[in-house]
């Protein structure tokens, strides 16, 4: 029985060896002959640069894009080491980071929320501030009801939390009894159930369940974001070396096109173009 | 010759399991590590302030968040489970066992996230309406894991007591002791190591567990020092921060984990000292 199978199953065993080989080797072929384009940076452009990429590659099949986070600082440090090809920034660029070319491709404004039975409809940056170190604890101190501050905010190293830092918090730290959620939605969750809660998320994920606050006197719309009149709002830029190649270009171009920039407000940030 | 080979191979398979094991500790510890060395092992976890993207590496609140968390999910679950075991075990009616212990069962069957769930729709609301505070705290994520733990309490301590030999019930019984006298006087008793590991192995898995913990126990990175306020968990710390963590963030987290090794380790290696006794 043995003898007459060995011969047989030698070949089964040589035609799966040699499967294996193609099947390992194809992938190699095919991303050889492949362009690859990288970005790096924001965490916050992240998640939208990641579907215009994937936009970009079902219409040029032929191109590779990997994104990548870090942080604006770190993507901006690729683009210079000429790491990347682009970076991806959600602050300006300093006085350290010229010779660079930035490009807006979205703005976003990050928006205080509260419950909507809330009677406070505006706070400057300074109230913000008492309230997120947890200074200010009761909302009877800006004219609202008798009732405890729920302060909310995003985990460490989140980039709205990193924006929020910058704008409002200006070195102060957060109430260390400041829940503490990882997303936009959740965040939005709780202060739409909570009377007492506020918290700060993207323009783009506030529904009717929240009500938005003014900050010093101007109320977040397309309109003031986009101008920067509004105090947090923040552009979404690539940066890209002066000796950008043209493959990156040609990304930046769909980015900018009327079909890139729909994709960009279809989830909720606010055109440049 | 040919049963030689199998068994080669299934040690082969056997030996893969400890060895992805083995792996996954290495991977962690060499992450980990180097941060615990650079901060200092007091410093890491005596420390009470974490902000890991300014340098501050302490995950005191954590630890005691853990603790207070677990604690409080023994002081439900287990209670209830053990209740629940008694029943089960002497007073619950043949037809009514043969339904319960399945759906006690089941109950590992259902998604952690499923619980949290739950938890915020039901158990947060609930809490911030009738206490007060936040709602999200130790005791809503005590509440949720120790419903989570019944069925490992149950199950095991199940087991134990119904290996207890039928002859030292009836000898109490003759000796006109009561049906509560002999099952919490010589039945629990004679089951303890089996009942004590299965407290210690939901002790395990309620330390372990992060999704549902995430949803309801608000993250603060605050000591507790009421059930009513937020926590935050070894294991939610690093759900929540691993997402974006880069550099000494990311060893930090992985530190978190070796700490949280460590604990889980011991803890196990605990409940498996006491079920050998048994024996």
């Amino acid at each position: 029985m043995i003898n007459i199978l060995h011969p047989v199953s030698e070949e089964i065993f040589r035609v799966i060896i040699l499967l294996c080989s193609v099947l390992f080797l194809l992938p190699g072929c095919r991303s050889s002959s492949k362009k690859a384009l990288v970005l790096a940076g924001s965490t916050s452009v992240q998640p939208f640069a990641e579907l215009l990429a994937e936009l970009y590659q079902q219409r040029h099949p032929g191109v590779e894009i990997n994104v990548q986070g870090g942080g604006s600082t770190a993507g901006v440090r690729a683009v210079q080491d000429r790491i990347c090809d682009i970076g991806m920034c959600s602050r300006h660029l300093n006085a350290a980071e010229s010779g660079l070319t930035a490009i807006p491709i979205a703005v976003d404004g990050i928006v205080l929320v509260v419950h909507t039975t809330n009677p406070v409809v505006s706070l400057t940056r300074e109230q913000v501030r008492a309230i997120f170190s947890g200074t200010v604890r009761n909302w009877r101190e800006f004219g609202g009801a008798n009732l405890r501050i729920t302060v909310i905010t995003r985990e460490e190293g989140s980039g709205t939390r990193t924006s929020f830092e910058e704008k409002v918090m200006e070195g102060a730290h957060f109430a260390s009894d400041a829940l503490v959620q990882d997303s936009n939605g959740a965040v939005r969750e709780i202060v739409a159930n909570d009377p007492g809660a506020i918290g700060y998320i993207s323009f783009g994920l506030v529904d009717e369940r929240v009500k938005t606050l003014a900050i010093d006197g101007v109320q977040p719309t397309e309109e003031t974001i986009r101008t920067h009149q509004y105090p947090l709002a923040r552009d979404f830029l690539f940066v890209v070396a002066g000796d950008s190649n043209p493959l990156a270009q040609s990304f930046i171009d769909f980015v900018l096109s009327p079909e890139g920039q729909a994709a960009l407000a279809e989830e909720g940030l606010i055109r440049v173009r | 010759m040919k049963e030689k080979l199998i068994e080669k191979g299934l040690l082969i398979v056997a030996l893969s399991a400890l060895g992805s094991l083995l792996l996954i500790a290495l991977f962690i510890f060499i992450e980990g590590m180097p941060l615990i060395v650079k901060v200092g092992l007091k410093d890491f976890i005596a420390s009470t302030h974490w902000a890991p993207t300014r340098g501050s590496f302490g995950i005191l609140p954590m630890i005691l968040g853990s603790l207070a968390v677990t604690l409080l999910a023994l002081i439900f679950g287990g209670g209830l489970g053990l209740a629940g075991t008694m029943f089960l075990a002497e007073f619950a009616p043949r037809w009514s066992v043969r339904i319960l212990k399945p759906l006690i069962e089941l109950l590992a069957g259902i998604p952690s996230v499923v619980y949290g769930f739950m938890g915020v729709v039901v158990l947060v609301p609930w809490i911030r309406q009738t206490f007060g505070g936040p709602g999200f705290s130790v005791l809503a994520a005590g509440i949720i894991l120790g419903i989570m733990i019944l069925p490992t309490v149950i199950a095991i301590s199940l087991d134990a007591l119904n290996a207890v030999p039928l002859s030292y019930k009836e000898g109490s019984l003759a000796l006109g002791a009561t049906r509560w006298q002999t099952l919490y006087r010589v039945q629990f008793r004679a089951a303890r190591s089996g009942i004590i590991a299965s407290l210690i192995l939901a002790m395990g898995r309620a330390v372990g567990e992060t999704m549902a913990v995430i949803m309801v126990a608000g993250n603060a990175l605050l000591i507790p020092t009421s059930p009513l306020a937020p926590v935050r968990t070894l294991t939610s710390n690093i759900a929540l921060e691993m997402g974006y963590a880069a550099g000494d963030h990311q060893r930090a987290l992985f530190a978190t984990g070796v700490v949280l090794f460590v604990i889980i380790a011991v803890l196990n290696t605990i409940a498996l000292l006491t079920m050998r006794e048994r024996k």
